[in-house]
């Protein structure tokens, strides 16, 4: 039984002028088998909730807790998070000059389970993943993000998600920038990880798109810094027609 | 982080008066006579990086005492390879074009009584590398020497000479690569922590022909290498790669020169470098002169260091002089930046350690420079060498299995 606790977190990154408060007190709980969209217009904080989750640097945490089954995430280093069984599928993916996707996946799998793969059954999951996500069998020969266009670089990262697998998983906009063949992709991608026994999914995106293809167990309006407004898959129906409008005037 | 990249327009925006001489003002004139090479003060130009105190007087008036290093060598069937003395030697000074604008230089050419000779007929393909093994045994003990390569036309073949041991040498190595030859010189030096090495590699390329030149510096006290190239022809094709690591109290220097005096020639320059402990210096001077008659020329000069800790210093200048604009391309880079914490970030959230992400991307960093090298059986010897200078400091306290 998994469980992502995230309890009034507060988080703030250093500018200028100073550290700027850009989540204001953040509670959501995500249990095993549950999918939560994050939906919420730009500069709402949807990404730093995920990456300070995950334990960027840049982001300073000034209050409340994040737990993953009971264990305090927050004392952990980034990639004891990851160990921990956390996956943070990046709106931005980096580029690693120099490093093969095969040897990448092949030394986080190492890392996240301990041991070296099993060489033989190994090849087989990096291919089947490769192939499922619509990349090329020679996609592991190449450095990792470099020269990936949009949709490569989002299907990787489902890749990796289906090779790591994971506890939770939190996707930072994983539908942003892909054609439609690309989200349908990606989408099926994520519902088979889904379809595993007790994963957790984080949705975070801006639009409501992707919902008709992942679908979510509860939506969360997020605006400055804080869920604004929880409900079922019908508060995203309502978004697609509204707008998040109603919740910035309220906010203003 | 500093980037530059200055195309040829940008460039011929600052043309003034002084791009009419010919001569580059970053190459001092030369000349065969040591008498016109005053004892560097440390201010010149070209001797502003290095430290002149512990060049063991290589560079002034150390004498040229009989050699302390054993010299080592393969002979591939066809070619010819061994010691000339007397009026042969004579004749291969300058065999490449060079003309010494060093006082070093001039003093091996003039002073040093042989050459090794390294001699491929035209048209022989050699597949094996020949392989030429420098052991020194002595790091007080000055000494000087002197190579010469000729590749015949379209011949092919691949030189490596591996610097190994304890010495304080001057090395003059000229390399004449015939029209239409494939020819690759890799020079390794992995000396002992107390070597000091000052050395010129000149080559003269032929028309058509490929020449690569890979300058690999892991050790020695010292190390300071020249490598320059003019062109005999249009159409000659030039490729120096270098890599370096330089640890600490380490000062590791690496000078090009592509001299592009035909039209039609290529010159594509990439070094890589890692900085690690105090005191570690490593110095890149990238020039490239376009002459006035060079039209249709392209070349790219590429520099990037990677600082591993505190306490180091990367110089990096890559100079461009243009003497005309009816060229293919010209531009450069250089880049000197510690580990970028997004790329750390993004492994380690993939699960991967702190260390073993920065030992992926120091690895990744050189990979693919290893790869353009080119030679089989220097790749796998390089990876394990950038392995041990990584035990150094990335891996202390931590063990890891060997890299693929």
């Amino acid at each position: 039984m998994s469980k992502l606790e995230i309890n009034d977190l507060h988080v703030t990154v250093d500018t200028e002028d100073g550290p700027k408060e850009i989540l204001k007190g953040v509670t959501l709980s995500i249990k095993d088998g549950e999918t939560h969209a994050i939906m919420g217009p730009n500069g709402s904080g949807k990404s730093t909730l995920a990456y300070s989750i995950a334990g960027h640097p840049k982001y300073t945490i000034t209050g409340g807790t994040v737990t993953l089954d009971g264990q305090d995430v927050l004392s952990l280093s980034v990639d004891e998070r990851a160990r921990a069984g956390l996956f943070l599928a990046m709106q931005y993916p980096v580029e690693v000059p120099g490093v093969s996707v095969s040897n990448f996946l092949r030394t986080a799998k190492t890392a996240i389970d301990g041991e070296a793969p099993k060489l033989r059954t190994w090849v087989k999951d990096v291919n089947a993943a490769l192939e499922q996500l619509n990349l090329d069998p020679s996609f592991g020969t190449r450095n990792v993000n470099e020269g990936f266009s949009g949709g490569e670089k989002k299907r990787h990262e489902i890749a990796q998600l289906e090779l790591l697998d994971p506890t939770v998983a939190i996707l930072d906009e994983t539908d942003s920038g892909l054609d439609i063949d690309a989200l349908k992709t990606v989408s099926e991608g994520v519902n088979r990880f889904r379809a595993r026994e007790g994963k957790g999914v984080l949705l975070i995106t801006h639009y409501t798109r992707i919902l008709r293809y992942i679908e979510p167990d509860y939506v969360h309006v997020f605006v400055d810094g804080k869920v604004a407004e929880s409900g079922g898959k019908e508060l995203a129906d309502q978004l697609e027609a509204e707008g998040y409008d109603r919740y910035l005037k309220a906010n203003a | 982080m500093t980037v530059t990249t200055e195309s040829v327009r940008s460039a011929l925006e600052q043309d003034s008066p002084e791009r009419n001489k010919i001569e580059s003002h970053l190459n001092p004139v030369g000349s065969f006579d040591v008498a016109d090479h005053p004892v560097p003060t440390g201010r010149e130009e070209i001797w502003r990086f290095s430290p002149l105190k512990r060049l063991k007087g290589l560079h002034a008036e150390a004498p040229f005492n009989p050699s302390t290093t054993s010299c080592t060598w393969n002979t591939p069937e066809g070619v010819r390879i061994e010691g000339v003395s007397g009026e042969e030697a004579r004749s291969l000074r300058g065999m490449s074009g060079l003309v010494p604008n060093t006082r070093f230089a001039a003093r091996v050419l003039a002073e040093v009584p042989d050459s090794l000779l390294v001699d491929v007929p035209a048209d022989l393909e050699v597949a094996e590398p020949i392989v030429v093994s420098l052991d020194g045994e002595d790091a007080s003990n000055t000494e000087a020497g002197h190579v010469a390569m000729r590749f015949g036309a379209h011949s092919k073949a691949i030189v490596v000479i591996n610097h190994e041991g304890s010495s304080a040498m001057a090395a003059v190595v000229e390399i004449a690569v015939g029209d239409g030859a494939d020819v690759t010189v890799v020079s390794i030096q992995d000396w002992a922590d107390d070597a000091v090495h000052l050395a010129h590699h000149q080559a003269r390329v032929g028309r058509d022909a490929t020449y690569k030149h890979a300058a690999i510096s892991f050790g020695g006290d010292v190390v300071r290498m020249d490598a320059n190239v003019t062109y005999d022809g249009p159409g000659g094709s030039a490729e120096l790669l270098g890599l370096y690591f330089a640890d600490a109290g380490q000062h590791i220097e690496h000078r090009l020169f592509a001299d592009h005096n035909a039209p039609q020639t290529k010159s594509n320059v990439l070094y890589k470098g890692a900085l690690q402990g105090e005191g570690a210096h490593t110095v890149w001077i990238g020039n490239v002169l376009i002459r006035k008659v060079a039209e249709g020329i392209e070349t790219y000069e590429e520099n990037r260091n990677l600082v591993l800790t505190d306490g180091c210093r990367a110089d990096s200048v890559p100079n461009l002089e243009i003497e005309t604009g009816e060229i293919a391309g010209a531009g450069h880079a250089s880049a000197t930046a510690r580990f970028d914490d997004e790329q750390l970030f993004y492994l380690q959230a993939r699960g991967i350690s702190e260390k073993e992400a920065q030992r992926l991307v120091v690895h990744g960093f050189f990979n693919d420079l290893i790869r353009q090298v080119g030679v089989p059986s220097i790749e796998e010897r390089l990876l394990g060498t950038v392995e041990a200078e990584l035990a150094k400091n990335v891996l202390k306290d931590t063990m890891f299995g060997t890299v693929d």
